[in-house]
């Protein structure tokens, strides 16, 4: 019969490990950030293609949650129309706290190339913004960086701390 | 070859265009006698319409009709003369040079393989009737040329802006609309939105792409100096690593040095 047993004193160390709380909370966020399947444009496919198994997003935590009940993070993928902008700044209200955002390329950024009539300047015109991500559209190493950055933004932040009064951009 | 030298120092100050008496080339009109169908098509037109104008132009026939006829006509040539398929309908602005709208008919004729145009003008404030009982094609191309364009069109069942939102102000396509849009269509998801009272809050539209501005930290217009939304700007250039430098918990620390760089394709 084979032994099962584990020396923790020769095998590496004992299976304790001193941290905060804080530092654990954040931990577990930053890597479970599912985010909302949401495609505006051309970005979406390069967010699908980071998805998908070459890029693997699953690896990050990041898995792409068909309801923004269930998403902490938003990535506006694509070109945001005037006549779409409210449902946008819907989802993001049905969202639950603790959210972030990612603007995922020039349109969201800025509008990028369409300065027109039709086209929001920028979704953080419509709700706060926390990375954004230059491209046109970004490669999926990008977005996966974007992510990152991310993660390493929410492991800064406190988990406790009082929901700030709303802004509401 | 190389290309031809230009001293181009005053390009700038000298006027883009500035031959006042171009007259732009136009295709050349053929009479529809050229072509044995277009005019056996326009001789049976003839007969029951008035026909203001007709000619054969990129081998298609091209008819101006009278704005009432409209109906009449294409029931005629769907009927009659087997054009069966509207393939495009919408109208242009010359509302600038003789206050009109021209509003084109686009047909197809799968049978005799042609093509032909029907076209009229009518006022900015008259209406044309729908066609839409005729070609069921008409249904949606008529109601985009109502909203953008801002065409009246009588008898259609459910004309209402199919692309531009329904509270929207104005018709995009119009010659006078400005591309940037008007006050309505600059402030309009902050109107819908938040209401009309949060515009000192968000502020005018910042239609500069490109712009970087190192005092501003609320919006996207800084590089390199990253710091909070709304916090004070620092000149400080940042360094955005994947990891912070003294590890992460419970994850593996990224080394670059460790890192393998590929310099040749396997």
């Amino acid at each position: 019969m084979a032994q099962h047993k584990v020396n923790y004193l020769q095998e590496g160390g004992l299976p304790i490990a001193l941290t905060t709380v804080d530092k654990l909370v954040q931990w577990g966020r930053s890597n479970s950030l599912w985010a909302l399947t949401y495609g505006l444009a051309c970005c979406a496919i390069e967010m699908m293609a980071s998805g998908a198994s070459r890029y693997d997003f699953d690896r990050f935590g990041t898995i792409f949650r068909a309801s923004p009940r269930q998403a902490e993070v938003m990535i506006i993928a694509g070109t945001l129309t005037k006549k779409h902008a409210e449902f946008t700044r819907r989802l993001y209200d049905q969202m639950a706290e603790p959210k972030w955002v990612i603007s995922m390329g020039s349109c969201a950024n800025t509008g990028g190339m369409f300065n027109t009539y039709a086209t929001v300047q920028g979704v953080d015109r419509i709700i706060p913004v926390d990375i954004y991500l230059p491209g046109c559209a970004p490669r999926p190493e990008t977005l996966q960086y974007a992510v990152m950055m991310l993660q390493k933004q929410i492991r800064k932040e406190s988990a406790f701390q009082k929901q700030k009064p709303k802004r509401l951009v | 070859m190389m290309r031809e030298y230009k001293n181009r120092k005053n390009q700038q100050k000298k006027a883009y265009y500035n031959d006042r008496f171009w007259v732009a080339p136009t295709l050349p009109k053929l009479d529809p006698q050229e072509d044995e169908i277009f005019e056996q098509d326009y001789k049976a037109l003839k007969k029951s319409f008035k026909i203001k104008e007709a000619y054969i132009q990129l081998g298609q026939l091209v008819l101006v009709i009278n704005p009432q006829d409209n109906k009449t006509v294409l029931e005629f040539m769907k009927n009659e003369l087997d054009y069966t398929f509207l393939s495009e309908l919408s109208a242009s602005d010359y509302l600038e040079k003789s206050g009109e709208f021209e509003i084109f008919y686009q047909l197809l004729s799968i049978s005799k393989r042609k093509r032909a145009r029907v076209k009229c003008r009518i006022k900015e404030d008259s209406a044309i009737e729908s066609v839409y009982t005729v070609f069921k094609s008409a249904d949606w191309a008529e109601r985009e040329m109502f909203d953008l364009v801002g065409v009246k069109v009588n008898n259609h069942y459910n004309l209402k802006r199919i692309i531009m939102p329904d509270d929207w102000h104005g018709h995009p396509l119009r010659k006078a609309y400005p591309l940037q849009g008007d006050e309505a269509a600059q402030w309009y998801e902050v109107d819908k939105i938040f209401g009309k009272e949060y515009r000192d809050v968000i502020g005018p539209e910042q239609r500069d792409s490109a712009r970087v501005d190192k005092k501003d930290t609320k919006n996207f217009a800084r590089i390199f100096h990253e710091v909070p939304y709304g916090e004070k700007p620092s000149d400080k250039p940042t360094k955005q690593d994947y990891q912070e430098e003294d590890g992460v918990f419970f994850i593996d620390e990224f080394k670059k040095e460790n890192s393998k760089v590929l310099n040749t394709r396997r």
